[in-house]
Formats: C-alpha cells, sequence, structure tokens
C-alpha cells in the first residue's frame, strides 16, 4: 500500500470517528436530560419552561421554610432569590442532603419544575464551605438586588 | 524572616528561570557550549530554591504562623501535624508552589540525568521548561503569593475546610501534579523538536520513559481522587463527570494516546509528527485543568481559589502556551521526513486507531466540559451537563477501543493477520461468552448493558492473558521452556500485559455497579435492615470527642446468615473550628463487594437517617487503576529506559525478542 493510499485511509477513519462523535455529542446536547439550563425563581416566575426541560434553579434556601417528610425520604424547602419564591421537593433517594444544606445558606438544585409549580429536585447541591457561593448563585442574588454581603460571593474572595 | 526568606526564593528562582529559558537556546543556536550549559545549573538551582520556598511555607505550616495569610485562613493549631502538612497545598497558594516545585524537579531531573543526550536538544528542552517555570512562578508572585503577610497577626487561624482534612484527598494532588507536571517532559522535547526540525528514535526513546511516569502518576492521582469521592461524600458515587474531574481525566486520555504513539516512533520511526502534536496537546490539557481548577470559571465544589485576574493571567498563558507551539508545529512539522511504511491491519494501524478513538474521546469529553462556558460566552445562557451527556456520547466511543484493546498486540508491525489474531483470541472469546451467559442467567434482562460490559471486561483480560501465553508458548512446548521464556520476556512487555489487565478489572468493576443495592430508612438503636443478604443491626449512637471535631459514633452490627461480617462505626462529625457537619462513612470491603453505611441526621426523636449500600465489584476500579498504573511502573523498569545505557544494540535484542 502505497503512503498516500495509506495516508488517505487514515484521514478517512479519522474523518468518520470525528463525525461519529459529532453526532453523538450533537445528539446528547438536544436530548432533554443532559442538560440543565440555569434559572434563579425569578425566571420560573416570570418565564416558566416547559416541563421537560431540566433546571438548574439556584438561590437562597428560605429560613423556616425546611421540612422533612416523616418517613425521612423527602426533604421540602423553598429557594428564595428575594423576589420570587418556588417550593422545591428533594427526593432523597438521590442522594443524602448535603452536610452544609442550611437555611439561609445558597443552594442549587437541579430538576424539573413539576405540577402545581413545585420544583421537582433529583440533585442538590450546597455550599461546600463557608467561603464558597456558587458563582450563578452568587451572580443572580446581585441581579436581583438581595445581595446582602453577608456571604462574600467566591469572585471576591480575597486572594 | 523565615518567610521573607522563602519570598526571596521564590523570586530569585523567577530571575534563574528567566535565565533558563534564553541563555539555552541563544547557545543551541549559536553551538556556544558554555551557554547551553547555563540550562542543566539554572535548571538544578531552580529547583533548589523552589524547594527552599516550599520548605519555608511547609515549616510556617507546621509551627502556626498566622502572620502569614495563607496559614490563617487555611490552618488551625489545634489541627492534626499531618494536615497541616498536607494543608500546605490544600488551598490554591500552596497548590501553585507545589506545581512550581514538581515542575522544577523535572527541569532539575532532566539536567542530571539528560547528559547522555545530544547538548543542543538537552539545552533546548531546559529553555521550554524554563519558560514554563518562569510563567508560573510570575503567577504566583503576582497574583497568588503564599508569603503575604498579615499585620496584625490573628491569634488563631480560620481552619480548613473539613472535607480537605482526609488523607486520601491529602495525597491525592501531589500526584495529579507529578502527572499534569510531567507531561511538560514531553511537551519540552516535542518544542525542542520543532525547533531542531529533527525527530529519531533517540528522541522518542527519551520521551517514552517520562510519559510513563507522569502517566502513572496521573493514574494514581486520578484513582485517589476517584476513591476519596467515593467514601468521603456519602453517596457511593465515584465519578460524577464534574468539570475538575474532567480537567484530569482529559490530559490522562491523550496521555495515554502519546504513550503508545511514541512507541511507534521509537520501534518504527512513523507517526513522528503527530506524537509530537499529541506531547503539545497533552501537557495544553493539563495546563487548561489547572485553569478550570484554579480559575474557578466553571461551577464546580473543587473551585476553592475563583479570582478574575488569577484567570487572566491563566488565560493569557494557555494562549501563548498552547498557540505559539502549535504555530512552530504548524510552521515545521510539513517537513519531518515521513518514517517506515506499514499496511491498514498491522501494529501500527491498530495503534493509530488507539490514538483516534482517545482524541475523539478526548474531544467528547472536551466539549461537555468546556460547553457551558462556551454557550455563556456567546450569550446563550447558563446551563450545566449532565452525566448522561457523557453516557450517550464518551461511553460508546470508548467500548470500540476496549474491544480493540486484545487485539492491537497480537498484530505484527508493519503487516499483521487479523484473521490468525482472532484465532488466538478464542479463549478470550469463550470466556466473555460464559460470563455473558452465566449473568445473563442470574441478571434481570434490564442489566442487558451491564452483562455486555462484564463480557468485555473478560474479552480484554483473557485476550491480555492470550497474548502473554502465545508469547511464551504456554502449552505448545515444555513447561520448563515456558518458563525461560517467561523469565527473558522484556519487562516493556510484562507492563503492556499488565496495564491492559488493569483496563479488564476497572471495566469490570464499573460494569458491576449496575447492581449496586441501597436502601434508606430512619433506625432506631436495636433495629435492623435486611440488603441483599446481609442484616445490618444498628446497636447504638454516642457521642466522642475527636482532635479537632466532635462526632455522633453509630456501632452496626453486620452479619450474613447469622455469621458476623464486620462491626462497623460510621460518624457524623462536628468540626470544632468551622462549625461543619462531615460524614464518615464506614466501608466493610473483601475485594469482591463492599458494604458501606453511612450516618445520616437524627430525627431529634431518637432516630437516625441511615443510608446502607451493597457494592459488587467496586473496589476492582480502584485495584484496575492501580494495576494498569504497576504496569507503567514495570514497563519503566525495563532496561531499555535505563540512563546512559548503551541503548543502540540493546534496541537490537529487544526487536529480537519480538517486542
Amino acid at each position: 500500500m502505497k503512503r498516500k493510499h495509506r495516508r488517505l485511509l487514515a484521514v478517512s477513519v479519522a474523518l468518520g470517528l470525528f463525525a461519529l462523535a459529532t453526532a453523538l455529542v450533537l445528539n446528547a446536547l438536544n436530548s432533554s436530560g443532559a442538560l440543565a439550563f440555569f434559572a434563579t425563581p425569578t425566571d420560573l416566575e416570570q418565564k416558566p419552561p416547559p416541563p421537560e426541560r431540566r433546571i438548574r434553579l439556584g438561590g437562597l434556601v428560605e429560613t423556616g421554610s425546611v421540612k422533612r417528610a416523616a418517613d425521612g425520604r423527602s426533604l421540602d424547602f423553598r429557594i428564595t432569590d428575594g423576589k420570587s419564591t418556588v417550593p422545591v421537593t428533594y427526593d432523597i433517594a438521590n442522594g443524602p442532603v448535603p452536610d452544609l444544606f442550611r437555611e439561609g445558606q445558597g443552594v442549587v438544585v437541579e430538576g424539573k419544575l413539576g405540577s402545581g409549580g413545585i420544583f421537582r429536585a433529583d440533585t442538590l447541591l450546597a455550599k461546600h464551605d463557608e467561603r464558597y457561593m456558587p458563582p450563578e448563585v452568587a451572580e443572580a442574588l446581585k441581579r436581583s438586588g438581595h445581595w446582602q454581603g453577608e456571604h462574600p460571593p467566591a469572585t471576591e474572595a480575597k486572594p | 524572616m523565615i518567610a521573607e526568606l522563602g519570598h526571596f526564593s521564590l523570586a530569585l528562582a523567577l530571575m534563574l528561570a528567566l535565565v533558563q529559558s534564553v541563555a539555552p537556546l541563544v547557545g543551541a543556536a549559536r553551538g556556544n557550549l558554555g551557554l547551553m550549559a547555563l540550562g542543566g545549573a539554572t535548571a538544578i538551582a531552580q529547583f533548589a530554591l523552589v524547594a527552599l520556598a516550599f520548605a519555608v511555607l511547609a515549616h510556617a505550616y507546621v509551627i502556626s504562623d498566622f502572620s502569614l495569610a495563607t496559614v490563617a485562613e487555611n490552618s488551625h493549631s489545634t489541627k492534626p501535624l499531618l494536615y497541616k502538612i498536607t494543608g500546605v497545598w490544600g488551598n490554591h497558594e500552596g497548590s501553585m508552589v507545589l506545581w512550581v516545585l514538581i515542575l522544577s524537579l523535572f527541569g532539575a531531573a532532566v539536567a542530571w540525568f539528560g547528559t547522555s543526550l545530544p547538548p543542543d536538544l538537552r539545552a533546548r528542552v531546559l529553555a521550554v521548561q524554563g519558560m514554563i517555570g518562569a510563567a508560573f512562578l510570575a503567577f504566583i508572585l503576582f497574583t497568588s503569593n503564599p508569603f503575604l503577610r498579615l499585620s496584625p497577626a490573628p491569634l488563631d487561624g480560620q481552619g480548613m475546610n473539613p472535607v480537605l482534612q482526609d488523607i486520601g484527598l491529602a495525597i491525592h494532588p501531589p500526584f495529579l501534579y507529578l502527572g499534569y507536571v510531567g507531561f511538560s517532559v514531553a511537551f519540552a522535547f516535542a518544542v525542542a523538536a520543532l525547533i531542531e526540525g529533527r525527530v529519531d528514535a533517540a528522541w522518542a526513546r527519551w520521551v517514552r520513559p517520562w510519559t510513563l511516569a507522569a502517566w502513572c502518576a496521573l493514574t494514581i492521582g486520578i484513582a485517589l481522587g476517584s476513591w476519596w469521592a467515593y467514601y468521603t461524600l456519602g453517596w457511593g458515587g465515584w465519578w460524577y463527570w464534574d468539570p475538575v474531574e474532567n480537567a484530569s481525566f482529559m490530559p490522562w486520555l491523550v496521555g495515554t494516546a502519546l504513550l503508545h504513539s511514541a512507541i511507534v516512533v521509537e520501534k518504527r520511526d512513523a507517526l513522528k509528527t503527530w506524537t509530537i502534536l499529541l506531547a503539545i496537546l497533552t501537557f495544553a490539557l493539563s495546563l487548561i485543568g489547572t485553569f478550570l481548577v484554579r480559575s474557578g470559571v466553571l461551577v464546580s465544589v473543587h473551585a476553592f481559589a475563583v479570582d478574575p485576574a488569577r484567570g487572566a493571567f491563566i488565560l493569557v498563558l494557555l494562549a501563548v502556551a498552547i498557540g505559539g507551539p502549535l504555530i512552530l508545529y504548524a510552521i515545521r512539522a510539513p517537513s519531518f521526513q515521513g518514517g517506515g511504511l506499514f499496511a491498514p491491519i498491522s501494529r501500527e494501524g491498530a495503534l493509530i486507531l488507539n490514538n483516534l478513538v482517545l482524541t475523539v474521546c478526548t474531544f467528547t469529553v472536551f466539549v461537555g466540559t468546556l460547553w457551558p462556558l462556551f454557550l455563556d460566552a456567546m450569550g446563550g445562557g447558563k446551563i450545566s451537563v449532565g452525566y448522561p451527556f457523557f453516557d450517550w456520547t464518551f461511553v460508546p466511543l470508548s467500548v470500540l477501543l476496549l474491544v480493540a484493546v486484545p487485539l492491537g498486540p497480537l498484530l505484527g508491525w508493519k503487516r499483521g493477520d487479523l484473521l490468525a489474531a482472532l484465532q488466538r483470541l478464542m479463549v478470550a472469546a469463550g470466556a466473555a461468552l460464559v460470563v455473558a451467559v452465566a449473568v445473563a442467567a442470574i441478571a434481570s434482562p434490564a442489566h442487558a448493558l451491564a452483562t455486555a460490559g462484564l463480557a468485555l471486561a473478560a474479552w480484554i483480560g483473557f485476550g491480555d492473558l492470550s497474548e502473554w501465553a502465545e508469547r511464551v508458548q504456554l502449552l505448545r512446548v515444555p513447561l520448563r521452556t515456558s518458563l525461560a521464556r517467561a523469565r527473558h520476556l522484556p519487562r516493556g512487555a510484562y507492563g503492556m500485559t499488565l496495564a491492559h489487565l488493569g483496563v479488564a478489572i476497572t471495566v469490570a468493576g464499573i460494569a458491576a455497579s449496575a447492581w449496586d443495592q441501597e436502601r434508606i430508612e430512619i433506625m432506631h438503636p436495636g433495629e435492623s435492615l435486611a440488603i441483599s443478604g446481609y442484616a445490618a443491626r444498628l446497636d447504638k449512637v454516642e457521642p466522642i470527642q475527636g482532635p479537632n471535631y466532635t462526632a455522633d459514633r453509630a456501632t452496626f452490627t453486620v452479619t450474613r446468615e447469622g455469621a458476623l461480617v464486620a462491626t462497623m462505626r460510621p460518624e457524623r462529625r462536628l468540626f470544632t473550628v468551622q462549625r461543619v457537619p462531615t460524614t464518615f462513612t464506614a466501608i466493610h470491603s473483601d475485594l469482591l463487594s463492599d458494604f458501606y453505611v453511612v450516618l445520616g441526621e437524627s430525627d431529634g426523636k431518637g432516630g437516625w437517617t441511615v443510608r446502607i449500600y451493597e457494592k459488587p465489584l467496586v473496589p476492582w476500579i480502584w485495584l484496575g487503576c492501580g494495576v494498569m498504573a504497576l504496569g507503567g511502573m514495570v514497563s519503566l523498569s525495563d532496561r531499555r529506559w535505563r540512563v546512559g545505557a548503551a541503548v543502540r544494540s540493546r534496541r537490537a535484542t529487544a526487536a529480537a525478542a519480538g517486542d
């Protein structure tokens, strides 16, 4: 086999694999399960997303809103950005409640907006330490004017 | 005053790195041996200075010198000594010093061991290393100085994130950095080759061991990180496709490709320009990994330093470090001579397939990791990419490669016989079939994919062992002859056998995770919970006092058919300084499965949320990684890589042995 042919074969295999990968990537990016769109409670109130869309909802856990189901299987609370509030229910079969989940603190949940405006979360992320705030939450809180400054945003943490 | 000594050493190291990046280059261009020799001297001196700075910083942590801002922010006088030391790199500033320490260590190693290299190649390699060192030292001094003082100094520190106070996490960054930074050697060799316009077998013989060493360290680092996440987060998960995990996984994937393509350069003098490109990409992805973790551009729990100024600095650094060599590559690569010819079905062809699939796999991980960043920059809104993306892209592509793993080594160089290779894999195919049938008989049809995964693992594992049996002609010649052959196989061959066996073990562990069992209940002392044949009884929950935390400790008695399996004590710790609760899981492993108990919150009425998992084969995931890294190390110990050996004659012997 000539060098030219060999190279042609290698290039076509490479292109074929690349095309396959691109097809897989595009397919995955278009399916509803793989991507989650970040939203704040205000966003959800103003423009309710289609029910099949995965949402990553960020804000503060409203003080006094956390209730645990008697059987310990789900956790109900409300997420607020100061303007709007969204009720959330989290099924703990999806994973334990993070140790840092607390009222009045930043939180990010992922899931879908269910019937009755209740957000059904299957992922629950809390700040990982005292100084860390998910940047998207910090930004959203700033935009809504609810920034209190008591928990400095990660982007302003001192060097 | 001691801290100022460290600060001064870093500044001096920067100056030396600047000399190291210019003088040897000029020397090599002019044929001036004196200037070229300066590269080695400055590299060693730079290492000594950075080591001094690191020691000073470690000293400050050990004596709890809270006049240093980083120590005050990240340490505490009551912290155990071990975590005071590991805390040096548990934060942004210290971890960057560790990065540079390892970089300068590699630079010094090239200077020490590189005496048999052609002087101009050695000079250029050291110059490139010097440039990387200078960039990172400047980054530390100007944006992340660990030696900044606080006045007045606080009485005590703010303490370390309790999640970081763990031995698995404490030792995983040094391994990751050894891997990331180790690839800088291959990168420096690639850039030096582009400057020289020449790549030969000697070049590949040099690049391979360094790449191998970096790859082993990165494998261990990733496995440790994954293991840490597994036992510490209390989810029982071991891989989350988190951006930071991906950041270490991408250099590993391309590094694995580099490892394989360098074989072709060395043995067959082909794929030279491709190997250079891979060397550049591997280190580029290591830098991007650093960028992703350090700049916090992506939402991630790992981003403990989030500062746009640093991000901008690293972005410029990335543009220069990746763009520069790629431009050089575009100019120089076409002038490289192509090497030996080979048929598509051949060892070379199989290695090309390996490289292409690994590259394409990396591409999908890259897109999945950076897509949110790209979309946000384009004003498309903030999104996150979850694990289903990777399940649908990376996984099918990698299966393509895994199926081919046992085939490659059975094909000959230049021209292989696919049919003969397949015939030699009859045993492996049989083993895969037996596994598939046996598992399908007891598993539900819902687990068809996982069953296929186990069969794939058997195919790789037995295919790999068949290749070894083929080499020693097991059962075809008298056993004594086989043993003699086995003794004389080069270590490189054993390295490959082990590494591929490790892949099989890891694949089995991953596939078996489909059979994980999980139960979550509120339990009161005295109650029992049954899960996959085991019974776990909660005996008691008692408060205990740790060195810098208080905890509730539960005692579980785990039995199977009445026989005691283990007594397990998961804890829920509250670190006194930060007032942060953390879970401390209890895991009982018998290497075939893990029994995993997590103590959750109390309901205030004497009940505790308890999570229990039974995870078959999960230890194999890390065991396999360990075997892969062991394979790399065995290969590394091959005589051919020994420094200063009379290489040429040995190569001839190795080739004769059919390696």
